[in-house]
C-alpha cells in the first residue's frame, strides 16, 4: 500500500552550489515515517539533517541549494511535483518545523504574543475570536513552562531556552501531520526537556502527528525516537528501530564511535573519547567509505569501494564490515 | 599544544595563497556575476552621463527654443524624439530633464534616508520613551496617505522643484525610521554584538563596522526602490501642475502636457514615459544587485 | 589561595511591564585562579545574566565583582579598557555570535586590532595563524565566512577570538550545548588543554549536568536568580541536598532505552520572576515546603565540607 508511510524519501540528494565549489550535503539516503511514529536523525554537525528536513519542507536557499534526484513522497504525493502555492499551504497545514536556531527565528519587533498568535491566526479555521486566540496563546506559554503574563515582553527580555520554548509554542500550535524538530531542546536543562518532550509526545498520541527529530542528544533519541537513522557525510549509515540502535549487537562503527564520545555519568575519566579527526569536507568526499580515514576497522576494500547496505530484518547497515555475514 | 613552531612553518607560503581579498573587490566581483545588476548598472551609467554631458548632447537653448512651424513633428532625422505642441524639440527635452527628475528622486530618497535614519536609529537604540514618542508620531503621520500629504506640503510651500523636493522627502520619512529602526533591532539582538563589545570594540565601531553592514540590506532594497517611487511621484505632481514649472524641461511636466496630443502624437507621452521607467528600473536592479553583493551569504 | 573572582550580593533588576524581573538577585560566588566553577539551573533562572555581570557586559543593579581583588563595578572606562582583555566570554549559539559579513580573519583580528595588539600586520597574521592552529581550524578557513561553517568550526573561531588576548578569565555561556556529542567531546577537550596550558579559569554555564560534572571543580545551582546549592563537583553528585538539585539530577535522560521511566518530572508552577514574594523560590513545586519555608529568604548554609546549600530542611 502506497498510503501506509506518512512521509517516504527515496534516493534523496542535495547539493549547494556556492562560489569556490560544490557542497553534496545529502547523498541518496532512504527513509520513510508512518503515522505516529517518530524518527531520530543523528549525526555530527555538517552530516546534513538539516539539510535533509529543508528538503522536505522545500526550503532550500534557492540559489545556492537544490535537490539534484531522489523523491519525497508524504501521503503518495510527490512534494518535488508541487508549485509554491501548493507547498505553501502544506507547510502552513500539515507540516510545520521547529528551525535550529530560535533566536533567529523570532521577530524582534513583534511581542512573543503577537508572534504566537499570528501563527494561530493563520490556520485560525474555527474562527475563534480575539479572547479566545488569547486564551490559547496563555495556554501554550503555560505549556511550556512560561508565565502567560510575560507574552507582551519582546524575545531579546527572554533567555536562550525561554526564546526556544516560544518556537515550540509556536509550531505546535498549528497541530501539523509532520513536525520536523531540528535540535529543538539544545538551550534547555534536562527539567524543562523532560517537560517539553513530555508535551510532544501528548501531541503523537493526541493528534497522531508523525515526527521528524533532529538531535545529537542520545539521551533524547532514547526517550522519544521509536526508528533511529545515523548519518555521516550525508549518508545514512545505520538505520533501524531504537532497540536495533541502543541494544543490538552489530553497529556501524561510526555509531560505536558516537556513543563512546558521550561523558558517562558514572564514570570518572579526564578525558573524553570523541572520534579521531574531522567529518570530510562535502566538498571533496574521500573515495570508497566515507567514514574509513576515521575508522578503527577500516579494511582495504574500505579505502576505495563503496559499501552496500546490509540489511538484517529492518536494522541497516552500511559497511563492509558485514558483507561476509549476510 | 605547539603554537610557535607551527607558526615558523606554516605562515609564509600561506599568507600568498589566502591573501586577504579587499572589501570592495569581493563585492565586485559578487556583483560582476549578477548579470541583471550589470545590465542596472549599464542603463543607470547612461542615464548619470546623460546628465553630465547634457549640454554637449544637445544645448538646453534648443530644449526651450519654440517653433510653432514645427509643432507636433513624428520622430525624424532632425528631431530624433519629433517635437511637442510648441515644436520644441522632445529628445533635447527628455535629456535635460533627466537632471531635474534624478535630483528630486536620489535628492528625496537621501534626505528621507538621512532623517528617517537618525530617528530611526534613535529608536532603536534607546528604546523605552524615545521609541515609543518617536513611533508613534510616525505612526500618526503615516496615518495620512502619502500622495495626500506631499500634495497638502506643496500646496503651503507653492510649486517648483524645491518645494516638491521638500515635501516628498518628508512625506517618506517615516517611512524609512520604520525600516531602519526594525533593521537595527533585527541586529542589536543578535549574540556577536554582545560578543564584540565584550572585546573591547568602542561603540562607534561596533555601528560602523557590526550593526550598519547588516542592517543595510533591507535599508537600500526600500531606498532603491523608491528612487523610482519619488521620480514618478515628482512627475506626478508636475502632471497635476504642482511640480516644477513650464517651461523648464521635466520628465513629468512634459507627460501631462502631452497627455491632450496622447492619441494623435503618441511620441509626446512615450519618450518621457519610458525614460522615467528605465531610470525607475535601473536604479531597481542595481539595488537589488548591490543588497545581494554586499551579503556574502548570498552567494551563486 | 585568593579567589581570582568573587561576587557579593550581585543583584540585576530588569524592569518590564509587571515591574521588575529579579534576574540575578543576591549571587555570592568565587572562583579560585585555575579552576572551573559550572554554573547550572532551569533555563530562565539567570545564568547567561550573571555570566555577563561577572565581566561587564551588563550593569549590575547593586553588589561587588571583585576581580583579582578589585570592584571592578567601580571601575571607569579607562580601567574599564585595561581589564576587558583580561576577562572575555564565549557564547552559546555559534550563529548568531559571529558577525555574518565577517570573514574567520576579521573575526578573530577584531580584537586584536581593536586592542592595538600588534603594530604590523604580518604579525598579526602569524597570530591569527597561530590562534587557528590552537583551537583546530585549518588554515584554509581563513577567508572563509561563518555560514560556511558548521556549528562545531563556528565554535572554534568564537573560542580563537575569546583567546586572542590572552585572558585570565573566560566565561563559557553553553559553549557545546548547541553541538553535537563528538564535537562536544572535541570542544571539552580543547577546552581543558587549554585551561591547563594557559592557566585559565572558567564560569562554564550550561544546563547539561554530564558536561558540567565532567570539566568544573565545584558547581552552583541557581534557581530563579538566587544560588540555592553549592559544592565541589564530585560531592554535588554524590550527595544532591536541595530538592531542586535532586529533582534534576533525576532528570537527566540516559542513552539507554530503559532507565528513563521513573523520572521525577517536578510539578507544579514555576514561580514568577516578576517581583518574588521572599521565601524559598522553589516552594510552589517542592514536595518538602512547610510553612517556614515561605515568608522570608533562606540564606546559603555551609553543611560541612564546602557544601553550601540554602533550604529550611537543612537549616
Ligand atoms: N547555504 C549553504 N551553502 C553552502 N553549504 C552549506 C549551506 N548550508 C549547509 N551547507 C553545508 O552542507 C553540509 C550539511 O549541512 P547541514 O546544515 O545539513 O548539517 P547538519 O547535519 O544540520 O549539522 P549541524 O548539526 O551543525 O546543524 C555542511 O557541510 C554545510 O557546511
Ligand atoms: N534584557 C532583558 N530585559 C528583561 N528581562 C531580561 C533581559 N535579559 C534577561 N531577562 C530575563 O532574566 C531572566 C534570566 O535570563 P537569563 O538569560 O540569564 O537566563 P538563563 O539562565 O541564561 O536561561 P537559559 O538557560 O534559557 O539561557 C529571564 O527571565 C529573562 O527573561
Ligand atoms: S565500511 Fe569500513 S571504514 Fe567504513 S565504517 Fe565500516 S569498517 Fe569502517
Ligand atoms: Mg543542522
Ligand atoms: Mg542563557
Amino acid at each position: 500500500m502506497m498510503n501506509e508511510k506518512l512521509l517516504v524519501v527515496k534516493d534523496l540528494s542535495v547539493i549547494y552550489k556556492t562560489d569556490e565549489a560544490i557542497v553534496h550535503a545529502v547523498n541518496k539516503i532512504n527513509f520513510d515515517i508512518g503515522r505516529k511514529e517518530t524518527i531520530g536523525l543523528v549525526g555530527e554537525t555538517g552530516a546534513g539533517k538539516t539539510t535533509t528536513a529543508l528538503a522536505i519542507m522545500q526550503l532550500l536557499p534557492e540559489r545556492t541549494g537544490r535537490i539534484t534526484e531522489g523523491e519525497i513522497l508524504f501521503k503518495g504525493e510527490n512534494l518535488l511535483k508541487k508549485s509554491k502555492n501548493e507547498m505553501r499551504m502544506i507547510r502552513g497545514e500539515r507540516m510545520s518545523m521547529i528551525f535550529q536556531d530560535p533566536m533567529t527565528s523570532l521577530n524582534p519587533i513583534v511581542t512573543v504574543g503577537d508572534q504566537i498568535r499570528e501563527s494561530l491566526d493563520i490556520h485560525n479555521h474555527d474562527k475563534k475570536n480575539k479572547i479566545e486566540l488569547e486564551a490559547r496563546v496563555d495556554e501554550l506559554l503555560k505549556l511550556v513552562g512560561i508565565q502567560p503574563r510575560r507574552k507582551s515582553e519582546y524575545p531579546h527580555q527572554f533567555s536562550g531556552g525561554m526564546k526556544q520554548r516560544v518556537v515550540i509554542a509556536m509550531a505546535l500550535a498549528c497541530n501539523p501531520e509532520l513536525l520536523i524538530a531540528d535540535e529543538p531542546t539544545t538551550a534547555l536543562d534536562v527539567t524543562i526537556q523532560a517537560q517539553v518532550l513530555a508535551l510532544m509526545a501528548e501531541l503523537k498520541e493526541q493528534l497522531g502527528t508523525s515526527m521528524i527529530m533532529i538531535t545529537h542528544d542520545l539521551g533524547v533519541v532514547a526517550q522519544t525516537c521509536d526508528k533511529v537513522a545515523i548519518m555521516y557525510a550525508g549518508e545514512i549509515v545505520e538505520q533501524g528501530t531504537a532497540r536495533d540502535i541502543f541494544e543490538g549487537e552489530k553497529h556501524h562503527p561510526y555509531t560505536l564511535g558516537l556513543f563512546g564520545s558521550i561523558p558517562d555519568l558514572e564514570v570518572e575519566t579526564r578525558r573524553l573519547n570523541p572520534i579521531d579527526g574531522l567529518m570530510p569536507d562535502p566538498t571533496d568526499l574521500p573515495p570508497g567509505c566515507k567514514f574509513h580515514p576515521r575508522c578503527k576497522s577500516c579494511m582495504e576494500i574500505c579505502k576505495h569501494k563503496q559499501p552496500e547496505p546490509h540489511s538484517f530484518g529492518n536494522h541497516i547497515i552500511v559497511c563492509h564490515l558485514y558483507a561476509k555475514e549476510v | 599544544m605547539n603554537m610557535n613552531s607551527i607558526t615558523e612553518i606554516t605562515t609564509t607560503p600561506i599568507k600568498k595563497k589566502y591573501k586577504k581579498k579587499s572589501r570592495f573587490g569581493e563585492i565586485w566581483k559578487r556583483m560582476k556575476k549578477n548579470r541583471i545588476a550589470m545590465l542596472g548598472l549599464a542603463i543607470f551609467s547612461v542615464i548619470v552621463l546623460c546628465t553630465v554631458f547634457a549640454d554637449m548632447i544637445v544645448p538646453y537653448s534648443v530644449a526651450l527654443e519654440q517653433n510653432i512651424g514645427d509643432r507636433l513633428q513624428p520622430p525624424s532625422a532632425a528631431h530624433w524624439f519629433g517635437t511637442d505642441a510648441y515644436g520644441r524639440d522632445i529628445f533635447a527635452r527628455v535629456i535635460h530633464g533627466t537632471r531635474n527628475s534624478l535630483v528630486m528622486g536620489i535628492g528625496a530618497v537621501v534626505v528621507g534616508i538621512s532623517l528617517g535614519g537618525v530617528f530611526g536609529a534613535a529608536a532603536g537604540y534607546y528604546g523605552g520613551i524615545v521609541d515609543t514618542l518617536i513611533m508613534r508620531v510616525m505612526d500618526t503621520i503615516m496615518c495620512i496617505p502619502f500622495m495626500l500629504l506631499a500634495l497638502a506640503i506643496v500646496a503651503a510651500l507653492g510649486p517648483g522643484l524645491v518645494n516638491v523636493l521638500i515635501a516628498l522627502m518628508l512625506s517618506m520619512v517615516p517611512y524609512y525610521t520604520r525600516v531602519i529602526r526594525s533593521a537595527i533591532l533585527t541586529v542589536t539582538g543578535q549574540d556577536f554584538i554582545e560578543a564584540a563589545k565584550a572585546c573591547g570594540t568602542p561603540d562607534r565601531y561596533i555601528i560602523l563596522k557590526h550593526i550598519l553592514p547588516n542592517a543595510i540590506g533591507p535599508v537600500i532594497v526600500q531606498a532603491t526602490m523608491s528612487v523610482g517611487t519619488m521620480i514618478i511621484w515628482a512627475a506626478a505632481m508636475s502632471f497635476l501642475g504642482m511640480g516644477i514649472q513650464p517651461p523648464t524641461p521635466e520628465w513629468g511636466s512634459m507627460l501631462s502636457e502631452g497627455k491632450d496630443y496622447m492619441l494623435s502624437s503618441p511620441h509626446l507621452v512615450i519618450f518621457p514615459g519610458m525614460a522615467i521607467v528605465l531610470t525607475a528600473l535601473s536604479i531597481n536592479l542595481l539595488g537589488d544587485g548591490l543588497r545581494d553583493a554586499l551579503d556574502p551569504r548570498l552567494k551563486d | 589561595m585568593e579567589p581570582l573572582i568573587k561576587t557579593i550580593d550581585l543583584k540585576k533588576y530588569f524592569k518590564v511591564n509587571g515591574g521588575l524581573l529579579h534576574a540575578v538577585d543576591g549571587v555570592n560566588i568565587e572562583i579560585k585562579k585555575g579552576r572551573t566553577l559550572g554554573v547550572v539551573g532551569e533555563s530562565g533562572c539567570g545564568k547567561s545574566t550573571l555570566g555577563r555581570l561577572v565581566i561587564r557586559l551588563l550593569e549590575a543593579t547593586s553588589g561587588e565583582v571583585l576581580f583579582e581583588g578589585n570592584d571592578i563595578l567601580k571601575c571607569n572606562r579607562q580601567e574599564m579598557k585595561k581589564i576587558r582583555p583580561k576577562m572575555q566570554i564565549i557564547f552559546q549559539d555559534p550563529f548568531s555570535s559571529l558577525n555574518p559579513r565577517m570573514s574567520v580573519f576579521e573575526l578573530i583580528a577584531e580584537p586584536l586590532v581593536m586592542n592595538h595588539v600588534y603594530k604590523s600586520r604580518r604579525e598579526m597574521t602569524e597570530k591569527i595563524l597561530s590562534l587557528m592552529d590552537t583551537v583546530g581550524l585549518a588554515e584554509r578557513f581563513v577567508n572563509t565566512y561563518p555560514h560556511e561553517m558548521d556549528g562545531g568550526r563556528r565554535q572554534r573561531v568564537g573560542i580563537a577570538r575569546a583567546l586572542a588576548l590572552s585572558p585570565k578569565f573566560i566565561v563559557c555561556d553553553e559553549p557545546v550545548s548547541a553541538l553535537d556529542v563528538s564535537i562536544q567531546a572535541q570542544i571539552l577537550n580543547l577546552l581543558m588543554d587549554l585551561q591547563e596550558e594557559m592557566k585559565l579559569t572558567y564560569m562554564f554555564i550550561t544546563h547539561d549536568l554530564s558536561v558540567v560534572k565532567h570539566i568544573s571543580n565545584e558547581i552552583a545551582v541557581m534557581y530563579l536568580g538566587q544560588c540555592i546549592e553549592r559544592a565541589e563537583s564530585t560531592e554535588l553528585f554524590k550527595n544532591p541536598m536541595h530538592p531542586y538539585t535532586k529533582a534534576l539530577l533525576s532528570a537527566i535522560p540516559v542513552p539507554r532505552l530503559t532507565g528513563n521511566q521513573n523520572k521525577k518530572i517536578i510539578r507544579g508552577e514555576v514561580s514568577d520572576p516578576i517581583n518574588p514574594k521572599p521565601g524559598c523560590r522553589f516552594a510552589s513545586r517542592c514536595d518538602y515546603c512547610k510553612d517556614h519555608c515561605l515568608g522570608q529568604d533562606i540564606p546559603l548554609k555551609d553543611q560541612g565540607n564546602e557544601h553550601f546549600v540554602a533550604c529550611r530542611i537543612y537549616q
